[in-house]
């Protein structure tokens, strides 16, 4: 088997496919694909609900259909790939240790790698939740790759912790499928979901979005009977007294998705302690040459469409990186975050030759009404830029679009913070 | 006859606008604080009679997917969205099965279709 690549993509998720497509676009042919799962697709493949797709392909799609593109895309370009294949390290020169049952251990080396490996789901153990350890307990995409991709209904009479999007989505799910879903809990005091989920999976069915809420014990010996839950106060501990228990067979956790970066790790990838993922400039370059990061790996996305952009932008400059066409970088200007802002992606700006405008991807720490995220820098009074944005939350990523001649013209930090009008 | 005025939260985007309908009867009189035109088609039929595209799963025999998700492919009077489910549990369909296949013709004579949103191929193909 061949073992030499131009560039390799780890994960065939929708991160994974719009690199290695990007970058046969841009001209690049000697491409390999490495899935660890049977088919392509990602996690697309168990999201079979509508909301897919509108700002990338200006239509509403499905979770499969909005992956079926990518994958028609990956086949038309004649782009090879490896399925059921789990890589199992990546180093620093760029060789890759992957083992499959079909072709056993292989080791591959490539000019350029993209980390497309998404993200994974925060457990029942992440977070700690007292009681018993039975069967019934499970992350809300365990559930879903049960109910959409394997065929089973996992449980009957169900209680969701946490109101994040995919606990928010199985809700509706299970629903629809006869089962009970009892409440959704969130120990905080708003949603980390988009409103349009509280709307159409809880509101339109009657399920009870119990906020300041959480788990207090998980009751059942081989299966779950029931959960006892209270009210938390400000320091998200239960309040004496509101302890009472809902009986069920089954708790769903959906209380937060973590990069996958092991593999950024064993490369020698620099991480960010905040969003977990790798530090990257515009490029979505990591801190070793030629390996790049996309998609949930590098940040965790609220929508795909903001994935397959980024993910194209990182199959392009991988392709760039292997044709030895990317700019010269004159200085590199640190993008920090400030007051009200978790953390910015890219982390770094590289100045070259060319202006360019770039994208900023960030989180609030905190919900702002009628506020403006300003760039500045210590040394002058004015803002570089600011943009209005009239709720800020930190359930939705904050997208800035900046001209680049605010980065040409600076030579320090550059500070993200929000403003309250 | 009396006006009754509705709060609506869009959910056409992901932006989740709060629209406001005034409407008397089933007639829509005015529609407010949406930014799209979009929202306001939305808000006046969700004032009326609400609509939702179902997404659900049938199951397959003999395919490399055990199911095959679906979507409706005209929106389905909420108020039979449960009855649709119901009908659709019970079916069964053979791979292999293409995307936009319509999977199941006219569900409970409803005149809506549900559509393959993936392909499944025969097992071993």
């Amino acid at each position: 088997m061949k073992t030499e690549y131009d560039l390799i993509v780890i994960g065939g998720g929708p991160a994974g496919l719009a690199a290695a497509t990007a970058a046969y676009d841009q001209g690049l042919r000697d491409i390999l694909i490495v899935e660890r799962d049977r088919f392509l697709g990602g996690i697309l493949n168990q999201c079979i609900h509508t909301g897919f797709g509108l700002q990338e392909f200006r239509e509403e799609l499905t979770g499969p259909e909005y992956a079926q593109r990518f994958v028609d895309k990956t086949l038309e370009d004649g782009i090879p790939f490896l399925l059921d294949t789990m890589v199992l390290a990546v180093r620093p020169d760029r060789t890759i240790v992957a083992i499959s049952p079909k072709l056993g251990r292989l080791e591959l080396h490539a000019k350029a790698i993209v980390l497309s490996m998404g993200c994974r789901e925060r457990t029942r153990a992440a977070i700690m939740v007292p009681g018993t350890r039975p069967a019934g307990v499970m992350t809300a995409g365990t559930a879903q790759r049960y109910m959409n991709v394997e065929g089973y209904l996992p449980g009957h009479n169900v209680v969701i912790l946490g109101s994040g999007d995919v606990g928010l989505i199985m809700a509706r799910r299970f629903t629809l499928e006869g089962a009970r879903v009892n409440a959704v809990l969130e120990i905080m005091p708003y949603s980390t979901g988009l409103t349009r989920n509280i709307v159409q999976c809880l509101d339109d069915y009657g399920i009870p979005l119990l906020l300041n809420h959480t788990v207090t014990s998980v009751h059942g010996g081989k299966r779950v009977t029931g959960v006892s839950i209270a009210q938390v106060d400000d320091y998200r501990r239960p309040v004496p007294g509101t302890e009472r228990e809902i009986a069920c067979d089954t708790l769903i956790t959906s209380v937060g998705l973590v990069p996958e970066n092991e593999l950024s790790k064993t490369a020698g990838v620099q991480l960010d302690p905040i969003t977990g993922g790798a530090v990257v400039n515009q490029r979505l370059q990591t801190s070793v040459p030629g390996v790049f990061a996309c998609g949930n790996v590098l940040q965790v996305h609220d929508l795909v469409d903001n994935v397959s952009e980024e993910s194209q932008r990182a199959g392009r400059s991988a392709a760039l990186y292997v044709q030895d066409k990317l700019p010269q970088t004159l200085r590199s200007i640190r993008v920090v975050p400030a007051s009200g802002i978790r953390y910015v992606v890219p982390q770094c700006v590289d100045v070259t030759e060319q202006t360019e405008t770039i994208k900023l991807f960030m989180r609030p720490s905190d919900v702002f009404k009628g506020a403006s995220v300003e760039l500045r820098t210590d040394s002058r009074e004015e803002p570089l830029a600011k943009f209005r944005r009239s709720r800020l939350t930190p359930g939705e990523m904050v997208v800035l679009t900046v001209q680049g001649t605010v980065f040409a013209a600076v030579e320090a930090d550059i500070l993200v913070g929000v403003k309250v009008l | 006859m009396s006006t009754e005025v509705c709060e609506i939260t869009c959910i056409v985007c992901p932006t989740g606008c709060k629209v406001r309908v005034v409407r008397e009867g089933s007639k829509v009189i005015e529609v407010s604080g949406n930014t799209c035109k979009r929202g306001e088609t939305y808000a006046s039929q969700e004032a009326v009679a609400p609509q939702r595209t179902l997404t659900t799963s049938v199951k397959v025999t003999g395919g490399d997917f055990a199911l095959v998700s679906v979507k409706s492919a005209t929106l389905v009077p909420k108020a039979r969205l449960f009855d649709l489910m119901k009908a659709v549990q019970k079916l069964r369909v053979a791979a292999p099965i293409r995307i936009r296949d319509i999977v199941v013709h006219d569900v409970l004579g409803l005149g809506i279709d549900l559509v393959a949103t993936r392909t499944v191929r025969k097992t071993g193909e």
